[in-house]
């Protein structure tokens, strides 16, 4: 193991003489490697392996705030609703629990957290509030983050897939301000395509830049407005899932 | 101020074990920050001083090592640093990579801390 008293400076020196009176102390170096995270890692560890049992596909889905991801995820629950799917969404907010009341009108199970202030969701939030659901009877769980690209970056939730969401009016370089949020995703996806053409926006250069900071990632193109790209959007969450559970 | 909440865990980690190990106070925590962390290093040690005030690392130094992003370049067959994070491109021959192989860390590599004698040469059981 490394000894590093000898690295102590004069300063730290003068620091532990008077700070250690009659009782004397010995300096030493303790090894960690930890992340800094790990206890929302191991949370996050334990609901992968619950949600694995049940045989419960999870989405965690990330945004800057009003990127879409409530109004994408009303579709998506009530499409997989009426294909018989049972699904469920906890959605993550400052205040307010108007985007779990949006939601609800799917017919999905929905809890709100309000994270009174908390710029992002952790594992324990969220398995505080999957209690009394009956994790083995469904087989989705969407999880809507806080709007935010920077802080929902660090903290795992269990789910199999993060999925970013970028509408056509935040600009084609949002990748690019936000890299580490877009390289710890596994998939995009470009909302409100619908108002590409009134935001003149450039859909091939967001996708270079997406591709830029996260190479060979997936990319879906979806409004939730006209219903475009959700048949597909659909289809990849159905074969991940089978993927996984074989069913 | 993302930071604070990151600062916050890390002193709680550092000194869940700087208390398992006997330690009266910790002197430095050695931090190992990959690029792509998305952890702003000046942010983070302005956080350390206020999450550290008032714990075993209070008046800490944190000693932050800077850790680049390494990716595996499928064409040139060896693992490349990148100069950022914004362009994935192999520096060397311009392909894209995929497979990253350093610069997520945020880590705790270790800490120094400060033990009483009697605790860190404990007497043997008589
Ligand atoms: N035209 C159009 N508008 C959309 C689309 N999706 C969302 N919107 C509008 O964009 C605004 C924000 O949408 P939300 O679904 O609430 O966004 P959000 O990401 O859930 O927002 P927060 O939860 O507050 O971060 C609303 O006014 C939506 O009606 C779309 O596909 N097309
Ligand atoms: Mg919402
Ligand atoms: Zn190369």
């Amino acid at each position: 193991m490394t000894d590093l008293t000898d690295l102590i400076d004069l300063i730290d020196l003068i620091d532990l003489i008077d700070l250690t009176d009659e009782e004397s102390m010995t300096t030493r170096y303790l090894e960690i490697r930890q992340g800094v995270l790990s206890k929302n890692d191991q949370l996050a560890a334990g609901l992968r392996e619950r949600f694995t049992r049940a045989g419960l596909f999870v989405a965690n889905l990330v945004s800057s705030p009003g990127a879409g991801k409530t109004a994408l995820l009303e579709r998506v629950l009530a499409e997989m609703r009426a294909a018989g799917l049972q699904v469920a969404a906890v959605v993550g907010d400052l205040q307010t629990d108007n985007d779990a009341r949006r939601l609800a009108r799917s017919g999905a199970l929905v809890r709100q957290i309000t994270t009174d202030g908390m710029c992002h969701l952790e594992a324990d939030m969220l398995a505080g509030k999957l209690e009394g659901w009956d994790l083995d009877a469904l087989d989705f769980l969407f999880i809507e983050n806080v709007g935010n690209l920077v802080c929902p970056t660090w903290y795992d939730l269990g789910e199999d897939v993060r999925l970013v969401l970028l509408s056509v009016t935040e600009g084609e370089d949002k990748p690019l301000k936000y890299p580490v949020m877009f390289n710890s995703a596994d998939v995009a996806v470009i909302t409100k395509t619908d108002l590409a053409a009134a935001c003149e926006c450039d859909l091939d250069a967001m996708r270079a830049n997406i591709h830029s900071v996260r190479p060979g990632m997936r990319i879906f193109e979806t409004s939730a407005k006209t219903g475009a790209g959700l048949p597909e959007l659909i289809a990849f969450l159905l074969e991940q899932r089978r993927a996984k559970f074989g069913n | 101020m993302h930071e604070l909440s990151i600062a916050a865990s890390l002193v709680e980690s550092a000194e869940q074990a700087a208390r398992r190990a006997g330690a009266q106070r910790v002197t430095q925590v050695f931090l190992r920050l990959g690029a792509l962390s998305g952890v702003a290093k000046d942010a983070l040690l302005f956080s350390y001083d206020i999450a550290t005030a008032g714990t075993l690392l209070a008046g800490s130094q944190l000693v932050i090592e800077d850790v680049p992003v390494i990716v595996h370049c499928d064409q040139c067959r060896c693992d490349v640093a990148l100069p950022g994070i914004q362009d994935f491109r192999c520096p060397v021959c311009g392909r894209l990579c995929v497979q990253i192989v350093a610069g997520r860390e945020l880590e705790i590599a270790g800490i120094e801390i400060e033990v009483a004698d009697e605790e860190a040469n404990p007497q043997p059981a008589t």
